[in-house]
């Protein structure tokens, strides 16, 4: 872990000043006069007038005048009796390996009562990026008992793979099953680091029960930032879920994987505060540095070589009017490694999960399946299944204009695949799949079109064809249909 | 010496004072660590500073130190099979010295101070050298062999030269008769094109193994282009498939903003690759700059400066270099953060007014140069940058302000994407400029009337585009025979030519000459399945014929035994058809 800024900073006289300077308030910011030795990016903790206390952050210091973040929001405070002390530190989280089974605010702090946790380390929040030299490829496949992503867009371990979601869509039951189900093939469990931002009470309560129902909770790490809490501290709730995640994969060899949910809310809140700073503001408002922000975050993922452990993201976020173009959803999937789509249409028909797959990604997929990791016929049936569908799709757009009559024998078997393919594949409902079972409902699927259609798949056929024994018969049912069609 | 001290910190921007003396784009050293930065606007005694590193922990009041000199790049052998960060550290060194993680303030130099490389002297004592001119060679890695080049803007008549013999950098291996003496390793200043005699036109394709591209949409050695595409598209796996197959001795690849777990695929990958030139691997040849989307963003700004440096460099020994950058539009968003931290005023979506000004001497460094020196060596420096427009909305300013100055477009298309069409390359969308000036080159080297068949099948794509909005309205039975056979031919271009998958052994690069010829057979069939349709013969009788299947199979067979199989099939195919009785 990289040394702190306060231990890089020269050292400053043992008493610490407290600042009355406060001299203008504005949204979350507070702006402190007459300061001296303050570092960039330094923790303060703020006295009110009545006594109680709240933290923040510099953000910039001009001269004497420093302008601070305030956490807990600026309620409250006023110029005139609220008091600074800056604490010669950057942010930074208490870590330990017993924080498994806890629950924590935005900021790390246990709230769930329970006995204080013994710091073994205090780590930096920020982290330092990892060199891209010293990462390792990630490689291992990642079953989550769900076929659309099993089978098209499969996850791998040490893989960043955010779940595109609108409002009222079931994102948060998807991500809850995939933290349920997810297994790496040598049969280790995941240690959950949960980060909660912005959700409401009861999509927490949601979670928790999920959590407790499958005796997960005791490996998972819960911070927990509620729509009602304070909006800045939302800023340092993933950061603070990250440091920790990191420190049990990479220090203690876990394999990690982390929940965030919603990091839309965490954009609004990079918003608030820029908009606050009055910086120039990038697309629909939001700050030109929020790539680089983002970036921070989901680059925060990874294996490192010569290390057993790894950390795995699956940000969730809500696409504002399901527009996959909005600046939230763009910029991240520019830098994730792809992305799961949820579709309001098909959630709408019933179908759970509903996976829109087209827009579906995982630049990763590759490097997990295959011979010895899935099975050899993955890739092709994964590419077969994509073409057919997207196929199937289009011609429900013709079917619209000109109806079903107008087309031969094969397009009407593609229309029928496509709805099977929604029906049995995406819509699996809450049970979990094996990938091997996941093949075998693709390949019972893909018989019911055309042998000579499967050109994707054509070296596996005689090996997983359902009938491949008899590719006669079928070919000769579809001819004479196709002929009198035409 | 120049120093001062800090009075405002924002984010990568610092502001000193009393930097009286500093120059524009003068190296400073900030804080305790020594943060490396640079000047980026000067205001009397105060100099605004972008920092390439994390500046949490900076205070005001703390020391900053100007290098007095711009920021360089180290020039020299061992350049090649390096990985960088975006200020030319080499990240294996900043490993060893930090672990797995980058750490503020590390000092790594460029090159490797220890190694000795085994130089043999060409230029011969008592010559006139001018600045260019070569002194000697070093193998370098199994393939390149390095000019030791008089540095540009240095001359005289040389008055020692070292014996053959094994040398580290730092020894002086010349001297000139005004006494001023000369290594294997050279710097130069990263936002300055190295200089050259002159440009020459570009008339040799670049030749990249991909069939729409080489195909449909050529650039020359030289030449520039760019690839935007929304995400998903396939940007980054066309960028590597095209350092990988490309037809040139060296590649410099940066990535500029993008992510980590890709690069370490690169490293992982480039290693393993072989050259299929020269059976070596392909890290022999390659030079990577990586500055990943969470390394600090005003040193994602200078890699691409920096890497278009090494490649003139290799350039100027008389290669042909390709440069890829990936991505741009970091590149800009690093421009756009910066400038809206100096709190100017705002072009068009926030960037600033200056970004096609940049855009534009930045693509100008590429070209076919006959360089420096008086050996008359011509190289060439190819630079294909790719795009990522927000929203996939190319009229963005990035991809508009680069699509003025570069010579060929290379869109992606997210709908080709999601029905796994890949390369996700749009053949309606895209255009090349280039075609004129390599024309000549095809038409000797792969056939008299390679243009004609080109042309040939992007008209019928064409067509298809137009007969498809008909089939949404009307169904596709309603069209008559013979645009129906269009249609179908249109989707063997789409399927059996055009589509083409990076992951293949045989597949991942196809030579100009097997795609005329996969072309060719296309069109062949096309002709005969358009005289037997006028005989009378059904559309379903032709396409019954395993005819389609055979071609579907030619882009995985291995090349000259395609290319010797296509040359009779063409015939063979059409006698086929020809056959064929009407029922």
């Amino acid at each position: 872990m990289p040394p702190t800024a306060a231990e890089a900073a020269p050292s400053r006289s043992l008493l610490s000043t407290d600042y009355r300077t406060l001299e203008y308030v504005t949204g979350p910011l507070i702006f402190v006069h007459n300061v001296h030795d303050v570092a960039y990016n330094e923790m303060v903790s703020i006295e009110m007038p009545d006594l109680s206390v709240r933290s923040g952050q510099v953000l910039e210091i001009n001269g004497d005048i420093a302008v601070i973040q305030v956490f807990e929001g600026t309620r409250g405070i006023d110029v005139d009796r609220t008091s600074v002390r800056f604490l010669e530190e950057v942010a930074k989280v208490e870590v330990a390996p017993e924080l498994l089974g806890r629950i924590l605010n935005g900021t790390g702090k246990p709230i769930d009562g329970g006995a204080p946790v013994i710091p073994e380390k205090r780590l930096d929040i920020t982290g330092a990026p990892i060199n891209p030299y010293r990462r390792d490829k990630p490689a291992d496949f990642i079953e989550t008992g769900v076929s659309a992503i099993d089978g098209l867009n499969t996850l791998v371990r040490g893989q960043k793979l955010p779940i595109f979601s609108g409002s009222g869509l079931p994102a948060n039951e998807l991500a809850a099953q995939i933290v349920r189900q997810a297994k790496v093939y040598s049969g280790e469990e995941f240690a959950i680091v949960f980060g909660a931002m912005g959700i409401t009470h009861r999509e927490a309560a949601y979670f928790m029960q999920q959590f407790e129902d499958t005796g997960a909770l005791e490996r998972v790490v819960f911070f927990l930032n509620l729509a009602d809490d304070p909006t800045v501290e939302r800023l340092l709730t993933p950061k603070v879920a990250l440091t920790v995640a990191e420190y049990l994969a990479f220090e203690k060899g876990m394999q990690v994987l982390v929940v965030l949910s919603d990091m839309t809310n965490y954009c609004e809140a990079l918003r608030e505060v820029s908009t606050a700073r009055e910086e120039v503001p990038g697309r629909r408002g939001y700050p030109g540095y929020m790539y680089t922000d983002l970036s921070t975050i989901y680059e925060r993922a990874g294996r490192i070589k010569d290390n057993p452990g790894s950390v795995t993201q699956l940000p969730i976020l809500t696409m504002p009017d399901d527009d996959i173009t909005h600046p939230i959803p763009d910029l991240t999937g520019y830098i994730t490694e792809g992305q799961i789509v949820l579709s309001r249409q098909l959630h709408r028909r019933g179908v759970y999960p509903p996976i829109d797959v087209l827009p579906c990604l995982s630049r990763l997929m590759n490097l997990g399946i295959g011979e010895g990791k899935t099975r050899e016929d993955h890739r092709a049936v994964a590419n077969q299944l994509y073409a057919a569908y997207a196929q199937g799709r289009d011609l429900r757009r013709l079917v619209a204009i000109v109806g079903e009559e107008a087309l031969s024998d094969t397009d009407r078997r593609y229309l029928r695949f496509a709805d099977d393919f929604e029906k049995d594949i995406v819509g699996q409902g809450e049970e979990g799949r094996s990938i091997e079972e996941t093949l075998t409902i693709s390949w019972e699927l893909l018989a019911g079109l055309p042998m000579g259609e499967l050109k994707r798949v054509r070296d596996f056929i005689p090996k997983y064809h359902p009938h491949a024994a008899e590719p006669q018969a079928t070919e000769a049912a579809a001819a004479p249909a196709t002929d009198a069609d035409a | 010496m120049i120093a001062g001290s800090i009075s405002k910190i924002t984010g990568p921007v610092v502001v000193a004072s009393q930097m009286t003396g500093a120059k524009m784009y003068d190296v400073v050293r900030v804080g305790a660590r020594g943060l490396m930065g640079e000047i980026i606007r000067l205001e009397r005694d105060l100099a605004t500073i972008q920092v390439y590193e994390d500046t949490s922990g900076l205070m005001v009041g703390d020391h900053v130190e100007s290098t007095e000199a711009p920021l360089t790049v180290e020039l020299g052998p061992g350049l090649l099979s390096s990985i960088y960060d975006g200020v030319q550290r080499p990240l294996p060194v900043i490993a060893a010295q930090t672990g797995d993680y980058i750490e503020r303030g590390t000092v790594a130099s460029a090159l490797d101070r220890e190694k000795k490389w085994p130089f043999v002297p060409v230029a011969e004592t008592g010559a006139d050298l001018v600045g260019g001119d070569v002194l000697g060679t070093v193998q370098e890695g199994r393939t390149i062999v390095h000019k030791v080049m008089v540095p540009p803007r240095q001359s005289g008549k040389l008055a020692w030269i070292a014996e053959a013999g094994d040398f580290t950098v730092d020894e002086v291996i010349a001297r000139l008769e005004d006494g001023s003496e000369l290594t294997m390793a050279q710097r130069w200043p990263v936002r300055e094109g190295r200089p050259y005699t002159r440009k020459l036109d570009p008339t040799t394709p670049f030749t990249t193994g991909m069939r729409i591209l080489d195909t449909f949409f050529p650039i020359a050695l030289g030449g520039n282009a760019i690839i935007p595409g929304g995400f998903g598209t396939g940007k980054t796996v066309t960028q590597q498939s095209l350092a990988k197959w490309a037809d040139v001795d060296i590649i410099v690849y940066i990535g500029c903003g993008e992510r980590g777990n890709e690069m370490t695929e690169v490293l992982t990958e480039f290693p393993e690759l072989e050259d299929p030139r020269t059976g070596a691997p392909l890290m022999d040849r390659t030079v990577l700059v990586a500055n990943t989307s969470n390394m600090p963003v005003a040193a994602r700004e200078a890699s691409i400066y920096v890497g278009a440096t090494l490649a003139e460099y290799y350039r100027d020994m008389g290669y042909h270099v390709a440069m890829m950058a990936d991505s741009t539009s970091r590149w800009g968003e690093a421009l756009r953060e910066v400038s809206g931290r100096l709190e100017e005023m705002p072009g068009e979506e926030g960037y600033p007014a200056y970004l096609a000004t940049r855009l534009a001497s930045f693509y100008e460094r590429s070209g076919r140069v006959e360089t420096l020196g008086s050996d008359d060596r011509v190289g060439s420096v190819t630079m294909v940058g790719a795009v990522s427009p927000a929203g996939g909305d190319m009229s963005e300013p990035m991809t508009q302000n680069s699509l003025r100055v570069t010579g060929a477009f290379w869109a992606l298309d997210t709908s080709l994407a999601h029905r796994r069409h890949f390369p996700a390359i749009s053949w309606t969308k895209s255009y090349t400029l280039f075609l004129g000036q390599v024309r000549g080159w095809y038409e000797t080297n792969v056939a008299a009337d390679w243009l004609i068949h080109r042309e040939r099948a992007m008209s019928i794509l064409q067509k298809e585009t137009e007969l498809q909005e008909i089939v949404q309205l009307v169904g596709p039975d309603a069209l008559p025979e013979s645009e129906k056979v269009i249609l179908e031919v249109a989707r063997m271009l789409r399927e059996d030519f055009l589509q083409q998958f990076a992951f293949d052994a045989v597949d991942a690069y196809c030579p100009p000459v097997k795609a005329y010829w996969l072309l060719r057979v296309i069109l062949a069939f096309s002709d005969a399945a358009v005289a037997a349709l006028n005989r009378g013969v059904s559309l379903h009788q032709v396409l019954d014929t395993p005819i389609r299947d055979t071609i579907a199979g030619l882009k995985t067979t291995p090349h000259e035994e395609a290319i010797t199989f296509m040359q009779a099939y063409t015939t063979k195919l059409s006698e086929e058809i020809a056959g064929i009785e009407v029922l």
